[in-house]
């Protein structure tokens, strides 16, 4: 199953500078661990050290939040859009 | 009469058809005696409206006998007319406007997304605008913070942004906070307003006036850029929406959250943002659309694309669900320092 992953602007550096990457993986997890693979980094960026999703970090397949399906190990198909929305501050 | 709408009998074959578009709506006509109840009533009926009344009496009747009124708002010529763009579309109309004009709207922050939010806030005719910002103009804010001009620099930013608003708009009442807000400050500062606009620029005070609007179920209308990218969300879980820590329980680290003075932002962005912010409140105000509750919009500048996802109400979340009761203002220097941990 390939997935596009959409990363953030603070994210696309360590993905050379791209905003979306093609993963082949089944489940949201197996993607996130595949994107690491990819690019060294990024999973940690994504996932704690327990391999749990952060908490100011969400995943959106397609429009949905994966929290609201089965977490991590929500299955992914092709053609699948997976977004990274990190919690940003700044406006002043 | 309260919920009562208002059509001036000269217009009333013009205008009725979009004020109320349903002919089989029961409609009672009144005006102050009968007379003009009486010929409004055969003029509606002959349009094709299936059940009119004209009620006996009318207002001066209903107002002896102690009926519940509204005190009008009256609009001034002046008003009429600078809002008059606005009084021609059905979304706002008359009454529209007269609500925006009795609303009052705090816009937490008077930089990036301050400035174009308070600015159209203000010219949308918004009767009351509070503004809250403690710091002072900076020759490096002036990129993206419209409020503010040159010869500011070194001024108290709430000074400059009055000084701006009340050239652009001299009846909108403004309240200025020149002031850090915190937990002991913050009901205070929002109890008297209706619908709360966050353009701040830090973790700890989104997080404070998340749980202070959710306490005083306040809707809270978000925005947040970085760099070429921004977030516009309206915080409300009295209306069943999500509140900010749904989203986001935990902050970031601050090493993988950097702010706009390390990270840069373009200054055009913080204004797509605010606006959008100022696009919702005078939703909220209204009570017209959809507004954004449930939904994040997020924009990327540089693909040029707004994406949207859907938020959802976290079962677990301690402060927006009812029956955990408010669990009170937390040390929120210190939850955002400590975040490393999470």
């Amino acid at each position: 199953m390939s997935v596009i992953v959409r990363l953030p602007t603070p994210l696309r550096p360590m993905a050379g500078g791209k905003d979306e990457v093609f993963i082949d993986g089944a489940t949201v997890r197996d993607v996130i661990e595949k994107l690491d693979a990819a690019h060294a980094g990024l999973g940690a960026r994504i996932l704690d050290d327990g391999g749990e999703l952060r908490r100011f970090v969400n995943l959106y397949l397609n429009e949905e939040d994966v929290r609201g399906l089965d977490g991590l190990e929500t299955a992914v198909k092709t053609g699948d859009v997976l977004s990274v929305i990190p919690a940003i501050a700044g406006g002043r | 009469m309260p919920g009562a709408v208002s059509v001036p009998r000269g217009f009333l074959e013009l205008k009725i058809e979009s004020t109320l578009p349903d002919r089989d709506r029961p409609i009672v006509a009144y005006c102050a005696g009968e007379l003009r109840a009486i010929l409004a009533a055969g003029t509606l009926r002959r349009m094709g409206y299936k059940n009119v009344l004209a009620m006996t009496g009318g207002f001066a009747q209903w107002q002896r006998l102690g009926y519940p009124i509204d005190k009008p708002f009256q609009m001034t010529d002046a008003q009429k007319k600078r809002y008059s763009r606005h009084m021609t579309m059905p979304e706002v109309g008359e009454e529209g406007q007269a609500k925006l004009l009795q609303s009052r709207v705090l816009m937490i922050g008077a930089g990036g997304l301050g400035s174009p939010a308070a600015f159209y806030l203000a010219a949308a005719g918004v009767g009351t605008l509070g503004l809250v910002d403690f710091d002072v103009v900076d020759e490096t804010n002036l990129h993206r913070q419209i409020l503010h001009t040159h010869d500011r620099v070194g001024t108290p930013k709430i000074e400059s942004a009055v000084k701006t608003l009340k050239a652009y708009a001299p009846d909108v009442n403004i309240i200025p906070f020149e002031t850090r807000i915190d937990s002991s400050n913050v009901e205070e500062i929002l109890r008297g307003f209706d619908v709360i606009v966050d353009g701040t620029d830090n973790f700890p005070t989104r997080y404070l006036i998340n749980d202070a609007c959710v306490k005083l179920k306040k809707p809270c209308v978000h925005g947040s850029v970085y760099r070429f990218e921004g977030q516009v969300t309206v915080f409300h879980p009295d209306a069943g929406g999500p509140c900010y820590r749904c989203l986001y329980p935990a902050p970031p680290p601050a090493d993988m959250a950097p702010s706009c003075a390390e990270a840069g932002v373009l200054g055009v962005l913080p204004g797509v943002i605010g606006l959008l912010q100022a696009v919702e409140t005078v939703k909220l105000l209204l009570g017209t659309g959809k507004p954004l509750v449930g939904r994040l919009l997020a924009y990327d500048g540089l693909d040029g694309k707004f994406r949207e996802f859907k938020l959802r109400k976290a079962p677990e979340c301690e402060y927006c669900n009812e029956e955990h009761g408010f669990p009170g203002y937390i040390d929120y220097e210190f939850f955002c320092s400590n975040a490393a941990n999470e």
